[in-house]
């Protein structure tokens, strides 16, 4: 199936289509973020505060309000969405390739070394993903590349293991066995055969992966060990403000939406994409 | 067949166990630059930080120090803490019953929650009502626990005044925070209930219990829902993993005093020993809901193999 083909099907369904506008303009935001920002994100503005020295709440100069510095929050907002996505493509990047490169050896040479892989992510299964982030975090004191990277080794797991039944599924198929006795080498069959019919999953596990890791990255931030400020991230502009949360509710609104929704749009295009590429798992959890 | 399979079954957790163990003897001894002088503080003089590391057996080799460190953890010592100069365990066991009070409610409303949209999904399957509910399931799971916590606490306790800001004691107190985890929780159970429930309608023993003149409410009941909830026990202790998570920051936010709140004051803190405690305890309570899970699915549907790993 050609890609406009699977765009225009995923689009059949009214919440996908809207799901897929918002994450195009969520990035193409973050690229022009320098062009489409009202205000510099960092720009503490004297104007921005009222006299008694609280932030504004939303108005005609600073659309979304302002911060507990006086700084606009639409504009941090933006540069957010920047951190958001950067850590959301290298993270989930790094799990893929961890994922896939575990699953596949695991399901294609088996034997000890597949036994070995496969207790290792049950052994990774047994930590609850959360409080590994936190205590790698904390350990490592975090920039945006360790916090990707602590990200991406909690969720290579799940990856690994629907990348492994996969590949002993597809193994176990006749037209591998036909190679096979036609003489194929291993690597012909793993690359020519056997790795094209793993992308549709790969592809639906890179979608849904990028929810996760947005969710996971603003957690992070929120308790402190994630993105640290002034650089702006979606979570850390709450765990910035969140003493002053009953008396400036936007400063938590307006971030929280934004999770929300990018987690979300990813989460349901990722389920539309399954259904799509894997018919056969249509209508299922 | 049973007794083999719970003593596989159990032979296995505690090899787990001990691969939990060493991944947090890695955390705890060989990642920060010198446990040692974080133990000892700043003040600490040459001599006692060389003290410190003699006692924890820093100067040993590799799997020595680990060996000790286990047969420390056999025996219930999970460290000192850096900051409070206490007990780990001390710290963790003053902190487990609130914490079990709040997980209780929380997977009984994530249960009640899940069972019952997953269950009227089904039924209305493919009308309004069905997608509504999945969408629904969809927002809840891609919600972070701690913009939701914020959100219900500034509606519910601020605004509306339902329910106390925060804090301990009485049954108001668990209500907010148990809600917010177990709505937040119920969506991967609402659509596993769902497939699940689908997949038993349409079988033919249904079709039969029908046509033989039972109720609609008595064939749902009795027939379909007993067959469609079989896949929700092992879902549970899958789950717990990322219910703990949420408990962190479900306790942090609305000041629970339990497991999740001091992981939280040890994370402002960079109190690792204390943070890796959680994680550890935590890991534990993950590796015996699966094994309880895996010795409960069995005896509720005895058609299941035990042996297909």
């Amino acid at each position: 199936m050609s890609f406009p083909t699977v765009i225009r099907n995923l689009c059949r369904h009214k919440s996908v289509a809207v799901s897929l506008v918002l994450i195009v303009t969520v990035i193409s935001v973050a690229v022009l973020a320098p062009w489409v920002a009202p205000h510099d994100p960092n720009m503490q503005y004297f104007d921005g505060l009222t006299m008694e020295g609280a932030p504004l709440p939303p108005n005609d100069e600073f659309l979304l309000g302002t911060d507990l510095l006086g700084r606009d929050l639409l504009s941090r907002l933006i540069y957010g969405a920047q951190t958001s996505l950067i850590i959301g493509i290298v993270a989930n990047g790094i799990a893929i390739l961890i994922g896939t490169l575990v699953g596949v050896s695991a399901g294609f040479i088996r034997g000890w070394t597949g036994t070995i892989l496969m207790r290792l992510t049950d052994l990774m299964m047994a930590f609850p993903a959360l409080l590994l982030a936190i205590a790698l975090a904390a350990i490592l004191q975090p920039s945006i590349w360790i916090v990707a990277l602590v990200i991406a080794m909690v969720n290579w797991v799940q990856v690994a293991r629907v990348i492994y039944s996969e590949t002993i599924a597809i193994s176990s198929r006749e037209f591998i066995a036909v190679e096979r006795t036609l003489g194929a080498s291993t690597l012909r069959i793993l690359f020519s055969h056997l790795l094209p019919h793993l992308l549709p999953t790969i592809m639906v596990w890179a979608t849904l992966g990028i929810s996760t890791t947005v969710l996971l990255e603003a957690t992070l931030s929120f308790l402190g060990v994630g993105v640290q400020p002034p650089t702006p991230s979606w979570g850390n502009i709450i765990f910035e403000s969140q003493t002053y949360f009953t008396s400036a509710f936007w400063l938590v609104l307006f971030p929280g939406l934004a999770i929300i929704l990018l987690a979300l749009s990813f989460n349901l295009v990722g389920d539309a994409l399954r259904d799509e590429l894997d018919p056969s798992l249509k209508g299922r959890g | 067949m049973m007794p083999i399979y719970i003593l596989r079954r159990l032979g296995y957790a505690v090899l787990i166990l001990l691969g939990v163990s060493f991944i947090t003897y890695l955390l705890l001894y060989m990642i920060p630059a010198d446990p040692a002088r974080q133990l000892a503080g700043r003040s600490a003089t040459a001599e006692t930080v060389a003290n410190i590391r003699a006692q924890l057996g820093l100067d040993l080799p590799f799997y020595q120090q680990y060996f000790h460190y286990l047969m420390n953890l056999i025996q219930g010592d999970l460290g000192r803490s850096y900051i409070q100069r206490t007990e780990v365990s001390a710290l963790i066991s003053s902190r487990l019953g609130p914490t079990m009070e709040l997980m209780a409610w929380g997977i009984g409303f994530e249960l009640l929650i899940g069972v019952s949209l997953g269950m009227l999904a089904a039924i209305k399957r493919n009308t309004a009502i069905d997608r509504f509910l999945m969408a629904l399931s969809f927002v809840g799971v891609s919600s972070p626990h701690f913009i939701a916590s914020m959100l219900f606490l500034y509606l519910f306790a601020v605004n509306l005044d339902w329910f106390p800001l925060g804090g301990y004691g009485e049954f108001e107190h668990v209500l907010l925070p148990a809600l917010t985890l177990g709505l937040l929780g119920s969506g991967w159970y609402s659509r596993m209930v769902r497939s699940s429930m689908i997949e038993v309608l349409e079988q033919d023993f249904i079709r039969t219990a029908r046509s033989k003149g039972l109720t609609r409410l008595r064939v749902l009941f009795r027939h379909v829902l007993p067959n469609a909830i079989v896949p929700v026990i092992p879902m549970i202790g899958i789950d717990i993993g990322i219910f703990i998570g949420g408990l962190v920051v479900v306790e942090s936010v609305f000041g629970w005093p339990g497991l999740g709140q001091l992981a939280w004051q040890a994370i402002q803190r960079v109190d690792i020993p204390v943070i890796v405690g959680v994680t550890m305890i935590s890991a534990v309570a993950i590796v015996i809901a699966n094994l309880i899970a895996d010795l409960l699915v069995p005896l509720v549907d005895p058609r299941i193999e035990l042996d297909k790993s």
